[in-house]
């Protein structure tokens, strides 16, 4: 079905898989805007965004009202506004960084994608092959490796913007990110130590995390956020910090400093920054949920394959592959309802509470959360 | 086609480190070390060694960079702009040179250069597994001299930054 | 006053690692979803106004239809940003059915860029002629449209119930012969 596109040339095919991925994070990140603002919304007893809607489809009995009050046409109305809105550059910025940053925040955090595998199918044989654009051995390492390039934008921003308050909010920024990055590396060794036992060549992919999770048997079965629940947290913890998320929004932080980094902002430059964010957000969840939630497994202990006998598509590939992908969505779409879920739950922090937290009480933790975990395969492996 | 890219590459690594040097701007100048650095990345992927190439970009462009901005940021560089050469930044620098200038030729003139071997390189740079077994045994006396140095610095700093009152028995 | 000293218990483990707080913060940020929502949708839900409120400024008439206010300029002057113009006027002979008022304004402007709804001049109105009533929304687009002149005042205020009939009580007693 689709060999023609395996039989382009393959720069011809890099090009269409990395618009595709453009394709696809850019409205999701858009629509994790509007979701933000709707659950905000409903957890705090109000309706949310619920006017805007397209003539025709308002003509549409029942599903046009629905629709309506569901506010997806805000996001159409949003992003028309955004594109049309002027493009002040303050005189007093430094332009040339200053333009560049918001581009430096998009890229990495698409580019980071390419190595996130979001399905899997089983070939002849039983073998379960992931879909991903770019299977490397080395999958977490190019998330990690990539995404840290993102800083930049902040600091960045907040340099050519040339005045206080982005200035501080890039300060923190940086400070913030690279605490938490420290923390966030040590938590997820166990479960590479885990995955590669010995006699196995070493590999950091993602899709080898989640073949752990699909094994027979009780311990094969579990996701590793029920064998490693400190891990998982820690990682949690650090990717809240890293997306710059409620409770650690320091970079923005519009409190107090109006809004950190990007107050000097506005329009499709400003809104670059918030895509950029929330595709942290979702390759953040997407990479929690291949760790530690079973990635497209549908339940713990109930891996892909036992789900595709059971519902008997298992001579299907495409049909298991479309399926394995909307598990992995669903998982993708709660983690993100989890993170704005915190949002409206816990306060920020102090800035000082920001940097005890991820020295003194995350970064110590990992570490001894490290040292058990390498003890005790030592010990189970052997 | 692979020449081209490794041209490329290196052309852009070997221009971005001239700008860290030449820059005015502390800022430009952490930026074309950034570049460098990337640039050194597609080089490394190049060869194949993936695993370098990423550990560089995680550890270097993502963290090392970044605090060097962070620094810069910190400092006020307005008035260190214009200022010339002390005599012992002259003598520094030409010292400097003198050792890079020897190293060069020194690793030129014993063939180094020209006989690489490509297939030990990404051998050691592909493989986590590999790479991580001739870190602890081939270069282990290295990396154990790099993390004392390393420790030493941050006692340094520690040491340096920390206040001393009513700990009389320290100084 | 008496002191009482509290005892504070020192925290335990699970205290101290925030989780359950947390937890629990979750659970009650989740029960909000389900619960009604308190907004309103402004322009097609409105509020219900409490008696007493306070809004625009207007004039109102009697039961019998008859403009209560006689000009007697007390608004205008107790009035703290000056928002109320008044021109007297005298009524016309031929109007029988309100041949005892003694006076009744020619032009009644309020300028509500100026009115802070204070509620003064409802309180010095010696005919409970101004009321405050319950309009709260206001806009135009230009200053001229922000003044509420007569008609508008009138029209704003409608006719309210009168308990005194202060009028028809100084005619019952002219034709009385009583002239006070």
């Amino acid at each position: 079905m689709f060999d023609f596109f395996f039989q382009l040339h393959p720069v011809i095919q890099g090009l269409a898989k990395g618009l595709a991925v453009i394709m696809v994070i850019f409205p999701l990140a858009g629509a994790c805007s509007l979701a933000e603002r709707k659950v905000s919304a409903w957890m705090q007893g109000r309706p949310g965004p619920n006017r805007a809607i397209v003539p025709w489809i308002a003509w549409i009995p029942f599903l046009g009202v629905f629709l309506q009050k569901l506010g997806v046409f805000h996001l159409m109305s949003d992003g028309g506004k955004l594109l049309f809105k002027e493009e002040p550059v303050p005189g007093h910025v430094n332009k040339f960084y200053f333009i560049l940053a918001p581009a430096l925040a998009i890229m990495p955090a698409f580019t980071t994608v390419a190595v996130v595998p979001f399905g899997a199918y089983f070939d002849a044989a039983g073998a379960a092959i992931p879909l991903v654009l770019a299977n490397v051995d080395i999958g977490l390492l190019a998330v990690f490796a990539v995404s840290s390039l993102g800083i930049y934008s902040l600091i960045l921003a907040g340099w050519a913007s040339n005045s206080k308050y982005p200035f501080l909010g890039s300060i923190r920024a940086s400070a913030q990110l690279i605490s938490y990055e420290l923390a966030m590396t040590m938590s997820v060794i166990p479960v590479f130590l885990w995955i590669n036992a010995p006699g196995q060549p070493g590999t950091m992919s993602l899709a080898k995390a989640v073949e752990f999770q699909s094994l027979p048997g009780f311990w094969g079965g579990s996701w590793f956020i029920v064998l490693m629940p400190i891990s998982a947290l820690i990682f949690l913890i650090s990717l809240f910090a890293e997306t710059n998320r409620h409770p650690f929004d320091m970079a923005e932080s519009e409190s107090d400093l109006v809004g950190g980094f990007h107050t000097e902002y506005g329009a499709f430059k400003w809104s670059l920054f918030f895509v950029a964010e929330y595709s942290h957000m979702i390759i953040g969840s997407g990479v929690f949920v291949l760790l530690f939630l079973g990635g497209w497994n549908p339940l713990p202990w109930v891996p892909l394959s036992t789900a595709a006998q059971l519902l008997g598509i298992t001579g299907l590939p495409l049909v298991v592959g479309v399926l394995s992908i909307v598990i992995f969505l669903a998982k993708v779409v709660a983690m993100i309802f989890f993170f704005m879920w915190v949002r409206w739950t816990v306060p920020r922090f102090r800035y000082d509470q920001i940097m005890k937290l991820g020295w003194q009480k995350l970064l110590p933790l990992s570490i001894a959360n490290l040292l058990f975990y390498a003890i005790a395969i030592a010990v189970i492996q052997k | 086609m692979a020449q081209i890219l490794f041209y490329a590459f290196a052309l852009f690594t070997l221009a971005c480190a001239v700008g860290v040097v030449v820059n005015k701007n502390a800022v430009n100048a952490a930026m074309c070390l950034l570049l460098a650095l990337v640039g050194v990345a597609g080089l490394f992927v190049q060869l194949d060694a993936y695993l370098l190439a990423f550990l560089l970009l995680l550890v270097y462009a993502g963290a090392v960079v970044a605090l060097f901005l962070f620094i810069v940021m910190l400092l006020d560089t307005k008035d260190t702009a214009s200022r010339g050469f002390r005599k012992v930044s002259t003598f520094a620098s030409v010292f400097a040179l003198g050792l890079l200038a020897t190293g060069v030729s020194a690793f030129a003139l014993r063939g180094r250069l020209t006989t690489p071997n490509p297939n030990l390189a990404a051998a050691v740079g592909t493989d986590l597994k590999h790479y991580a077994y001739q870190l602890f045994t081939t270069y282990l006396l290295p990396v154990q001299v790099i993390g004392f140095l390393l420790l030493i610095a941050m006692l340094g700093v520690i040491v340096l930054s920390k206040r001393w009152e009513g700990l009389d028995d320290i100084k | 006053m008496a002191v009482i000293p509290l005892e504070r218990k020192p925290l335990t483990f699970a205290e101290r690692t925030y989780l359950p707080q947390i937890a629990s913060g979750l659970w009650t940020t989740f029960k909000h979803i389900f619960q009604p929502q308190v907004t309103l949708s402004y322009p097609e839900q409105r509020p219900a106004i409490p008696p007493g409120y306070r809004g625009v400024p207007t004039l109102v008439r009697d039961p019998n239809g008859r403009e209560k206010c006689v000009s007697c300029q007390l608004c205008e002057f107790v009035c703290p940003p000056k928002a109320i113009r008044i021109t007297p006027g005298e009524i016309p002979a031929d109007q029988a059915d309100r041949a005892h008022v003694e006076k009744a304004p020619q032009a009644f402007d309020i300028d509500m860029l100026r009115c802070i709804y204070c509620g003064l001049c409802q309180e010095v109105c010696p005919e409970e002629a101004i009321f405050l009533q319950n309009q709260y929304s206001l806009s135009g687009y230009t200053r001229e449209e922000m003044v509420n002149h007569k008609d508008k005042l009138y029209e704003l205020g409608g006719t309210l119930p009168d308990q005194h009939y202060k009028w028809d009580q100084k005619k019952t007693a002219a034709e009385h012969g009583n002239t006070h």
